[in-house]
């Protein structure tokens, strides 16, 4: 009976592990919808996009923090659960 | 991470067996003094640094040798970003910044030398890295500032029934800088050497079609070479953006 609960835990575990990362799909729809835009900006002004790289890359990071924090959890789930 | 016993039996893939800390000398456990692989490496990445650094720039040649313009071609860099992006100001900074690039950057590199351990992977080493910035940035700018520091928390550009709700957002926001800061660059280190090996597990069941993985990996190390870049970029920019919260000019 025990062996049993914990293999459903370790069920639980994997699927919630598996589950989390779907929010990197999140994270994959705001940094492509950041590039676009600043290509779409870039291509309306190719004089003005150097000095917009570094807020392009600013951007990017924290568009994609978000999405790391579910990769996040679902390391955790897989490691420290 | 990934310490547990595998299975004989199955696909071989093991794909976090490579960042697993071992000792060098012996396999007693491991205290803080234990000289282990983490330790090699960063320890190369800081001769790395010093080779590119120091000893490049020893000798000052007007018309520089080939090893003192890549030093001063990063020096560049790396002073021009502080000076966008952190202020004038910030540019007292500009050693802690750029310290923390070549490291970070050098053993992003070192990482991706086959057989290599890459130390940034490893969120124990980012984080430390990241809380440094983030003590750094709370205590100077408490400092310079004093309570008007927290006027940053206080948006008052927004309307006043709004401030109490950004202020807390705000608030939050601020405190899980750090964690952002160092998983970013942790996660991203880990999971392309994760990917990378998952492609050799593949390589090596799949007998003549095992050409197919072997150019995969090859296209994923010549990204995993921009991501080492761009995220060491990307720490420094960040390093830079928090900087001018605590430095700059509240209305940039």
């Amino acid at each position: 009976m025990e062996a049993e609960v914990a293999q459903f835990a370790l069920m639980g575990k994997y699927i919630g592990a598996g589950l989390a990362t779907m929010g990197l799909g999140g994270a994959g729809i705001g940094v492509g919808h950041i590039a676009g835009n600043f290509l779409s900006g870039a291509l309306r002004n190719p004089s003005a996009a150097p000095g917009q790289m570094a807020n392009l890359f600013v951007g990017i990071a924290f568009a994609e923090a978000l999405g790391i924090f579910s990769f996040l959890i679902a390391l955790l789930l897989m490691f420290a659960v | 991470m990934a310490t547990e016993e595998h299975a004989a039996e199955g696909l071989q893939i093991h794909p976090m067996d490579q960042f697993v800390v071992k000792p060098l000398f012996g396999d007693g456990p491991i205290e803080f003094y234990t000289f282990t692989n983490v330790t090699l490496w960063m320890g190369i990445a800081v001769l790395a640094v010093l080779a590119l650094m120091v000893l490049s720039t020893s000798r000052r040649a007007i018309v520089p040798s080939r090893s003192q313009s890549v030093a001063e071609v990063f020096y560049g860099f790396i002073h021009k970003m502080v000076d966008d992006v952190a202020g004038h100001e910030g540019l007292k900074f500009f050693p802690y910044v750029m310290t923390l690039f070549m490291f970070v950057f050098l053993s992003n590199m070192l990482g991706l030398i086959p057989m290599s351990f890459s130390t940034t992977s490893h969120i124990a080493v980012t984080a430390v890295l990241a809380a440094m910035v983030f003590l750094t940035v709370t205590l100077v700018g408490l400092y310079r500032k004093g309570f008007g520091f927290l006027g940053m928390f206080w948006v008052s550009s927004a309307p006043m029934i709004l401030r109490p709700v950004l202020a807390l957002i705000e608030v939050i926001s601020y405190f899980v800088r750090p964690l952002s800061h160092s998983i970013r660059l942790g996660g991203n280190l880990m999971a392309g050497h994760a990917v990378i090996k998952v492609f050799a597990g593949f390589a090596g069941v799949m007998g003549v079609a095992s050409v197919v993985p072997i150019a995969a990996i090859t296209a994923i190390y010549g990204l995993e070479l921009l991501v080492a870049a761009v995220q060491a970029y990307v720490f420094t920019i960040l390093t830079c953006v928090y900087l001018r919260d605590a430095v700059g000019d509240a209305h940039h």
